[in-house]
């Protein structure tokens, strides 16, 4: 990965750079930040967050405030999903596209409670590219932009026990009444706080975003309460089991929303941009599908290696594989050529030397378990 | 501290070798074991395979990520564990008793080429 050739010193530190140092957690770069990987074992962690409780540090994502007149038809002009017509205090998943259908993000809109004001979401990796973006986009439109990335701090607490947890350690009865992809303002210390049922695990949970050093007292206020600390390492198995997509990996400029299977975050009711193609390729008109694979042995499809069919011809590649922490099976998402996207066709992965057969299977792997 | 044995030989890539006569058992080390986390699988070659000194035979497996497994000697696998199948956490468990394959020689003398305890203490810097 890129982030390899920055160095060590320009990487940037989250607000709790220091905590995770004294947790003794195995540290890395990723999107140009230090970030923590693992603090006790990637499975105890993945496990707390399946069935208790557990947090991540996640202040690297990116945060860019649009307000004004045109706020809300700027958005739905850069943004595959249609966010009219929804209520205060929703958020919607979707993307960023090129003319061409490739994927400048995924990202999370939420729709404030002050009339013509939103915020986005977006990935690390992606903060100056999207904020370059959506600035070259938004001329014309009426609105502002103001990329508050290094001002806020973002704590994501997942689990069963995420809602107890935050009632108990934080007082925010409100956190009861939301629903998935809802979220409220609450303060703390005086400060706004966006309490947000929202995640990346594909269990109930929430995301908290505010000022850096109420993040730090914040995340200190968790330990103490007992929640583990969970790393980078299980963010990736988590979402992974929940076939939710890692931009770089299942999403990027060469892959469309389309070809990864995420077509339900597009709605052509209106126009964005890269929709012409994206109707193309809904219609047929596309070369790969993203798929899920499982196969019959141990042994871990990673990224990279090759997809077969039975008969030895290559038709694709592993983007991300795993072997399964909640199923104990061996799964990957793989990017092969459409004729072999259908549920139960055979194919195999060539893992070093030997050949492993599998099939075509659902990319939701783990069955999610969302606040209804 | 990493465990290591006086009575093991030791290849830059971490596996130990335990020497009877003209047979070879090969394992990696408690050092590498704690550099890859929790084991999940143990990829092995056959009985009957061929192994090179220097040449891979196969992997372990973490969570994370995979690592290539070494020979530290060229000859053929009489036997594979076939417990690490099951159980490929006894790596880390036990990592000087979970050996991975026991090879016949076919160059004995490629062992001197391999580092004895106290190189192997410097190597890692523990």
């Amino acid at each position: 990965m890129s982030e390899n050739l920055i160095p060590l010193e320009q990487l940037q530190k989250t607000c709790l750079y220091d905590s995770h140092v004294a947790l003794g957690a195995k540290m890395s770069p990723f999107a140009g930040f230090m970030m923590p990987i693992q603090y006790d074992s990637i499975t105890v962690e993945h496990n707390a967050v399946r069935q208790k409780v557990g947090m991540f540090d996640v202040s690297h994502m990116g945060e860019i405030f649009v307000k004004g007149p045109e706020a809300e038809a700027f958005i739905n002009h850069i943004f595959t999903n249609d966010i009219r017509g929804y209520e205060p205090g929703k958020v919607l998943y979707g993307m960023m596209c090129y003319p061409d259908g490739g994927t400048v993000d995924d990202l999370l809109v939420y729709r404030e409670y002050l009339a013509n004001h939103f915020l986005l979401v977006v990935n690390a990796a992606n903060i100056d590219k999207d904020f370059d973006w959506i600035q070259e986009h938004a001329k014309g439109f009426d609105c502002k932009l103001d990329n508050a990335s290094p001002r806020i701090g973002q704590i994501a607490l997942q689990g069963p026990e995420a809602e107890k947890t935050i009632i108990e350690v934080l007082g925010y009865k409100e956190a009861a009444d939301l629903g998935f992809y809802t979220f409220c303002d609450v303060e703390y210390n005086g400060e706004r706080l966006i309490l947000s049922r929202t995640g990346y695990t594909g269990e109930d949970g929430f995301e908290l975003y505010t000022t850096n050093e109420n993040i730090v007292e914040i995340w200190d206020k968790f330990l103490k309460a007992g929640v583990q600390p969970c790393g980078l390492g299980c963010r990736d198995t988590l979402r992974f089991e929940a076939g939710l997509p890692l931009y770089g990996d299942e999403l990027s400029p060469e892959i469309s929303p389309v070809m990864a299977g995420l077509g339900m975050f597009c709605k052509y009711e209106k126009d964005f941009i890269g929709k012409e193609t994206l109707l193309d390729q809904k219609a047929g008109n596309l070369e790969k599908k993203l798929v899920g694979i499982e196969i019959e042995d141990k042994a871990i499809p990673r990224a990279g290696y090759p997809v077969e069919t039975p008969e030895g011809e290559e038709v694709g590649v592993v983007t991300t594989g795993y072997h399964s922490i909640s199923l104990d099976k061996s799964i990957c998402f793989a990017l092969v050529k459409k004729e072999y996207s259908a549920l139960d066709t055979p194919l195999c992965i060539r893992i070093r030397k030997k050949v492993f057969p599998g099939k075509v299977v659902k990319k939701r792997f783990y069955q999610t378990n969302y606040k209804k | 501290m990493s465990k290591i044995l006086d009575e093991l030989k030791y290849s830059e890539s971490h596996e130990w070798v335990k020497v009877e006569g003209n047979i070879a058992y090969v394992g990696v080390t408690d050092f590498a074991q704690k550099e890859m986390g929790d084991i999940t699988y143990v990829d092995m070659p056959e009985e009957g395979d061929d192994v090179l000194a220097g040449e891979e035979f196969g992997a372990l497996e973490s969570v994370k990520a995979s690592s290539e497994l070494i020979s530290p000697v060229s000859g053929t696998v009489v036997l594979v564990n076939a417990e690490l199948e099951d159980a490929p956490e006894k790596v880390n468990e036990d990592a000087y008793g979970a050996w991975i394959i026991k090879v016949e020689m076919s160059m004995p003398s490629e062992l001197d080429k391999l580092m004895d305890a106290a190189a192997y203490k410097k190597m890692i810097g523990e």
